[in-house]
Order: structure tokens, then C-alpha cells, then sequence
């Protein structure tokens, strides 16, 4: 179980309160305006951002003081995800060992994961030889291969076109179905969230809301929803 | 907890900042130690502090007057051939000062083209030495950096403002007043200060075209009492004031001018709608004058040199390989030090203020100080090449940390935290992440710190003797001993080397870099 226990962040004159935990295996938006903090939020899971008040826990256990390579958590974000100068397979053995000192047979646990991505065969390329959408497959298999139970997604297919982001949104479904992680999504639209999250966390005036259960939530925005929604 | 750098990469930066206030704060306070109070400031002294200060306004006044038509021009043209001399007017940050010198004695010497001329029309002489040697020599190597500090400033004016003078009908005369002289008038003085500041520290300049009681700046002071008279105290003395000098003016200069001198990107011409007819013929006019008074000290030295090359004396190749060695060394060390800093620098205020001391530090003082720190144990000539690298490389660490800390800082916003999240740490994430991202600043601190120490007289000077001289030190004697030709092919080679030194560490920091 992820739990916020009143936990604040603050960057500048910005500060973002979050007092709520997920059970494993959940799945859930963060929808809200701008500049509301959805980022913030998951940069202070994710190490990225220090509490000024407050802990981060993973299963009872406090988080908030490790670094952010040693957390239950991988991090999908905006940009960057990929190393431009490191091929296909050395980026994706990363989520095994970070110092990429591979054995024989993590190296066909890499071509594995590959494969199950849709990208066998191409682990010799380089990130720009690849596609959007393969660049964004290439950290999804990196994903799987580090297998952490929290998955926080910061819009990494913000830039694919809308068939494109479904296909992605499907395989991180299947990769966080099979090792029941827990996932936070950050979303600008209203329909990812219907199909992705069975929960959705709204982020506005400073406030990460308690996560409450999509579908009704969206058909009955609260005042702070509905002026973004439109 | 937000990822901090590693404890490792702190202890290197600490190491490495206590070694630069060591060679900076270090030798000044030994210098201090020696100096035995005020009381021997004798009227030399006064003399000296009176030319370097006056030839230091001269020389930026100069140089900033002269770098507005030809700023003004490159910035309102585009012509065959403009990159390249935008690119001229760079090179003379690490062109080897000596070989400027010696190229501008080859033009405007006794038996150069200038004074051919002059005598030929039945005008006096002009000569390349004394107080207007030496300021011709330092408006030559910083009219060019001016130009670049007042072009930038001109392509910063937004082309909106341009095109919306032009919708509104105004000629040349009111575009300058209205857009240009507002922009000048906020980067003259930075520039001014700068090109002052550097001025004040010449030494390589005053000691082969100045001297004598009207043409001897504080640093040639320092050389002189030190070498001539061994008078440690007076040495002493000269360095205090030479750092008091230096210190103040660098201080202002580097908060006013840094961020222009290396800002990149002078590609851009602003289209103007003014500015037709004579104005072009002007343009033209004072861009080829420029290019002329750049070009042809540096074809002196290569039309002379290729022929002093066959007779170049043995000692002369020995030297260029010590030079060599003494560049490579220098530009490794840099690096070592310059490097953790950039990584260390989270804030970076400490390492801004470490990192601007050896702007302040005069190289002759930085010597003295090592001279008396060591010469009971050691003779000076045996550890002249170690010290000269040693202090090259501290002299050359402002400018590799200034390509150094932006790029970063982008890293950290980047492929840093990637490799944060990943949680990469230690030397596999040195080798996979950093070094590569910082492939390209690493080549250019490289090329420069070993192109700067390369063409590097000073600190040389004070401990040399025969057998230890760099290439530069040997050019000098060649040229003091008035065998021009082959001073002419050591110039040549240094040239070849300090380019081909700054070209190929450069070149290997963009080949293949990544996306």
C-alpha cells in the first residue's frame, strides 16, 4: 500500500498537501489544471522532491528518506526517458543493474523483454533510429525489467497521436496487471482516465484530493473539476 | 531525500578548491609574507602602476570606439564569407600572445610594409615598440573581442523593434537613436571593464614591445625585479599592488561582462530596412579594415615563417615538445580540478567564487609566491615546466567552468534524473551518463585550456633557464636576439600546434556525440 501521510511540498511560494494512501494494485488519474502540482505530487514520490512536512510510505514503511534510485517506484517522465547515446538494449538493461555489468543470462532477459514489447531484434539501435512510440515501448520494457510495484506515469506519451497513446496505455495495463503495481498517471484527458484508472486523484488549489472512484466522479465533477473540464 | 552528487565528486571539488586557493590566495600570501611593508615602493614602482593603468584606458577605450562600425556593420550584412570573419574574431582568445606580437613588429617594424609605405610618401616612421607598441598590441587582441561583445548586444535587440521602426518610416539616424544607443549604452561599460581588466595584467605584450621607465607595465615590474635585481621584497610589493589592481577590475568586470563573452551563437543578421546606398560602401569599408588589421600581422608571420622553418636550431623543436607535454599536462589537470567542481556546484556560489579567483591572480604573482615557497628546497629550473602547467591550469579553470556548469546543469534537469530514478551512481554512472553528456563542454575546456597554456609566457619566464624553455619562452629569445626568421617558423609552429591543440580536442568532443 502507497500512503501520503501528510505530506507537503513545497517549491518557491508553491506548496501542495497530499494525506492518503492507494491499495496495491490500483490504478489512478491525477487530472487537474496546470500548474495545479500534478508533477509535484509525483516528483515527491518519486525522490525528486523533498517533503517539507509529512512521509511517503510503501507497505508501513517510510520511503521519503531514500534516494530516488533506491524506491519501490519507477518513474516515467514528460521527456528523457531514454539515454540518446546508449543503445535500445543497454537502456532497457538498466532496470535490472544500473551499472549495466550484464550476464549472459540478463542479457536474454533483456532480448525477453524486448520481444515482449514488440521491439525484438532492434536492442542494438540507437534512440533516435526509433519512433515515438518505439522510444516509449524501449522504457516500458525497461519498466518490466525493473519491476518495482509503484509506477508512476508523468505523461510519457503526451506527445504520441491518440491511437498511438492507447496502444501504450494497453501495455502498461498488461506490464502492471501481471506484477499487480501500483500505478499514478498523470492525464489532461477526461477518456484515459475512464479507460485506465478505476480511481482518479484531483490536483487543484493546493490540494491532492483523497483518490475516489472515476466513473462517478466524472459524471458528477465537484466545483474545481468542472471550471477545467469545461 | 532529493538526490544529492556524490560524496566521492564532493571530495574531489573540495580538494580541487582547496588546491586553486592554495595556488591563488596561497602564493599572494607568502608574497605578502615577503614583502616587508610599503616603505620600498620607489618611484620605478610608481611608474610602473602610472603606464598600466593609463595604457589599460587607452587600450579599452580604443578597442570599444573601434568595435561599435565594425560590430554595427557584420550586424546589418550578410556577405560571402561573414562567418569566417566572426570566427577571426574569436581566434584571438587563444592565439599565443607572442606570436601576435612578433606578427605585429613584422607589419609595423622598421622594415615592415606600414613604414615602406610611410617612408615612401615621405611621412615619419611609426615603430611597434614603447607605449604605442603596446597598446597597438592589446587593441589587436581586443578590438575582436569587443566586436563580439557589441554584436551580441546588437543581435539581441528583438528584429520585431527593427521592422516596426521601419513601418514607421524611420531613417538610420533615429533607428540609432531610439534602438542602438540605448543597447550600447548598457554593454559598452561591461566591455569596457573587461577589455580594461585584462589590459592591467599583460605581460607578454609589455615585456617584448614595452620596457624602459615610460613602457613597463606592474607585471613586467615584477619579472624584472625578481630577474634582474633578485629583490624579492620589491617583487613582493609590485605583486600586492598588481593584485589589488587585477582583483578589483576583474571583480567588476566579470559580474558586468560574462554572460556576453560566452553566450554562443553570432550566426544571426539583423534585417534592417535602413541603411542603403553609402552607409553600404562604409560597412564594407570597416569590415575589410578590420580584417586587414587581424589578418596581416598573422600573414607576416606565415609568409616569413615558412622559410625560417628549414633553420630552425634544434633547441627550438625541443622546446615545442616540452611546450607539448606542459599543454597536455596543464589541460588534464584543468580538467581534474574544473570537472568535480561542475559536478559539486549544486548552488554554485562557492564555486563561482573559487572559480573567478584566477581571474584576479596575475600569473607573475602566482610565481613569486611558488619561487619563495619553494626555492630553499628546489632549484627553480627544475620544477619550471611542473609549475607552469601547474598555474596554466589554474588560470585556464574560469573558462572550462564556464562551459562546464551550464551544461551541467542541464544535465541534472535531464539525463540526471533519469539516472537518479534508475538510482545510477559511482563510476558506471560517470561512464554511462555524465561523460558522455558532457562530451561536448569537455572537449571545448580541453581544447582551451591546452591552446591557452601552449601559447602561455609567463609564469615560464620567471623559472626558466636554457634547457627548460617552452616554445613561447625560445620564440622570445629568437625575436630578442633579433633572428627574426627563425623566430618567424617558431611562431608558425606555435601557431600550428596552440590551433591544431584547440581544433582537435574540440572536433573529438563533437564527433559522434549522441542525440
Amino acid at each position: 500500500m502507497l500512503a501520503l501521510e501528510g505530506l507537503r511540498l513545497t517549491q518557491g511560494s508553491f506548496t501542495l498537501t497530499a494525506d492518503w494512501a492507494l491499495p496495491p494494485g490500483a490504478r489512478a488519474a491525477v487530472i487537474g489544471p496546470s500548474g495545479a502540482g500534478k508533477s509535484t505530487l509525483l516528483m515527491g514520490i518519486a525522490g525528486f522532491v523533498e517533503p517539507a512536512a509529512g512521509r511517503v510510505l510503501w507497505d508501513g514503511a517510510e520511503i521519503s528518506a531514500l534516494p530516488p534510485g533506491a524506491r519501490p517506484v519507477s518513474v516515467l517522465f514528460q521527456e528523457e526517458n531514454l539515454f540518446g547515446h546508449l543503445s535500445v538494449a543497454r537502456n532497457t538493461g538498466l532496470g535490472l543493474r544500473p551499472d549495466l555489468r550484464l550476464s549472459a543470462e540478463e542479457l536474454q532477459r533483456v532480448e525477453a523483454a524486448l520481444d515482449r514489447v514488440g521491439l525484438g531484434g532492434k536492442g542494438g539501435r540507437l534512440p533516435r533510429e526509433l519512433s515515438g512510440g518505439q522510444r516509449s515501448r524501449v522504457a516500458l520494457a525497461r519498466v518490466l525489467l525493473r519491476a518495482r510495484p509503484v509506477l508512476l506515469l508523468d505523461e510519457p506519451f503526451a506527445a504520441l497521436g491518440p491511437a498511438l497513446k492507447r496502444e501504450m496505455l494497453a501495455l502498461v495495463e498488461e506490464i502492471a496487471g501481471e506484477s499487480r503495481a501500483t500505478v499514478l498517471m498523470v492525464t489532461h484527458d477526461p477518456a484515459d482516465a475512464r479507460a485506465f484508472a478505476g480511481q482518479t486523484v484531483v490536483v487543484a488549489d493546493g490540494q491532492a484530493a483523497p483518490p475516489v472512484e472515476t466513473g462517478p466522479l466524472l459524471d458528477d465533477p465537484p466545483e474545481a473539476l468542472r471550471a477545467y473540464l469545461g | 531525500m532529493a538526490a544529492g552528487s556524490q560524496p566521492v565528486t564532493r571530495s574531489l571539488a573540495a580538494l580541487a578548491a582547496a588546491l586553486v586557493l592554495a595556488v591563488t590566495l596561497g602564493t599572494l600570501a607568502a608574497v605578502a609574507w615577503r614583502a616587508e611593508g610599503f616603505a620600498g615602493v620607489g618611484p620605478a614602482a610608481r611608474d610602473a602602476l602610472w603606464f598600466t593603468l593609463w595604457q589599460a584606458v587607452v587600450s579599452a577605450s580604443l578597442s570599444v570606439v573601434l568595435a561599435v562600425p565594425v560590430a554595427r556593420a557584420l550586424a546589418r550584412r550578410r556577405f560571402r564569407g561573414r562567418g569566417a570573419v566572426i570566427t577571426l574574431m574569436g581566434a584571438p582568445f587563444i592565439l599565443p600572445t607572442i606570436v601576435a606580437v612578433l606578427g605585429l613588429v613584422a607589419v609595423f617594424g622598421r622594415s615592415g610594409v606600414v613604414n615602406v609605405a610611410l617612408r615612401a610618401l615621405g611621412l615619419p616612421e611609426v615603430s611597434p615598440y614603447g607605449p604605442q607598441g603596446v597598446i597597438l598590441a592589446h587593441v589587436f587582441f581586443n578590438l575582436p573581442l569587443a566586436v563580439r561583445l557589441v554584436l551580441q548586444g546588437w543581435l539581441s535587440i528583438p528584429a520585431e523593434r527593427f521592422r516596426l521602426a521601419a513601418s514607421l518610416g524611420m531613417e538610420a539616424g533615429a533607428v540609432q537613436r531610439a534602438l542602438e544607443w540605448p543597447m550600447l549604452r548598457s554593454v559598452l561599460p561591461g566591455a569596457w571593464l573587461l577589455i580594461f581588466a585584462l589590459c592591467l595584467t599583460s605581460f607578454a605584450v609589455a615585456l617584448a614591445l614595452g620596457g624602459g621607465p615610460g613602457a613597463t607595465t606592474v607585471e613586467l615590474a615584477i619579472y624584472q625585479a625578481f630577474r634582474f635585481d633578485y629583490d624579492l621584497g620589491a617583487a613582493s610589493v609590485l605583486g600586492l599592488v598588481q593584485f589589488a589592481l587585477a582583483g578589483v577590475a576583474a571583480a567588476l568586470a566579470w559580474g558586468l561582462a560574462r554572460p556576453a563573452v560566452f553566450a554562443g551563437g553570432l550566426g544571426g543578421v539583423v534585417r534592417r530596412w535602413d541603411g542603403g546606398g553609402w552607409l553600404r560602401l562604409q560597412d564594407a569599408t570597416v569590415i575589410a579594415l578590420a580584417a586587414l588589421f587581424l589578418l596581416a600581422p598573422l600573414l607576416a608571420v606565415g609568409l616569413r615563417g615558412i622559410t625560417g622553418l628549414a633553420e630552425m636550431p634544434a633547441t627550438v623543436w625541443w622546446a615545442a615538445l616540452r611546450s607539448l607535454l606542459v599543454a597536455l599536462a596543464s589541460a588534464a589537470l584543468c580538467l581534474a580540478l574544473a570537472l568535480p567542481m561542475a559536478l559539486a556546484a549544486r548552488r554554485g556560489l562557492w564555486v563561482q567564487l573559487v572559480g573567478v579567483l584566477p581571474i584576479a591572480a596575475s600569473p607573475l604573482v602566482i610565481g613569486t609566491g611558488l619561487f619563495i615557497l619553494s626555492y630553499r628546497w628546489v632549484r627553480p629550473d627544475e620544477i619550471a615546466l611542473a609549475v607552469t602547467a601547474l598555474v596554466n591550469a589554474v588560470l585556464a579553470l574560469p573558462f572550462a567552468l564556464a562551459a562546464l556548469v551550464p551544461a551541467t546543469r542541464e544535465m541534472r534537469a535531464g539525463s540526471g534524473r533519469l539516472a537518479d530514478s534508475l538510482g545510477m551512481s559511482g563510476w558506471p554512472r560517470m561512464r554511462l551518463v555524465t561523460l558522455p553528456a558532457l562530451r561536448r563542454p569537455i572537449g571545448f575546456a580541453l581544447g582551451l585550456a591546452a591552446a591557452l597554456s601552449m601559447g602561455d609566457l609567463g609564469v615560464i619566464a620567471l623559472f626558466a633557464d636554457g634547457d627548460t624553455a617552452t616554445l613561447p619562452l625560445q620564440l622570445y629569445r629568437l625575436m630578442a636576439s633579433y633572428r627574426i626568421d627563425q623566430a618567424a617558423g617558431a611562431a608558425l609552429l606555435l601557431l600550428a600546434l596552440s590551433l591544431g591543440l584547440f581544433w582537435g580536442f574540440d572536433r573529438g568532443g563533437r564527433a559522434n556525440a549522441g542525440a
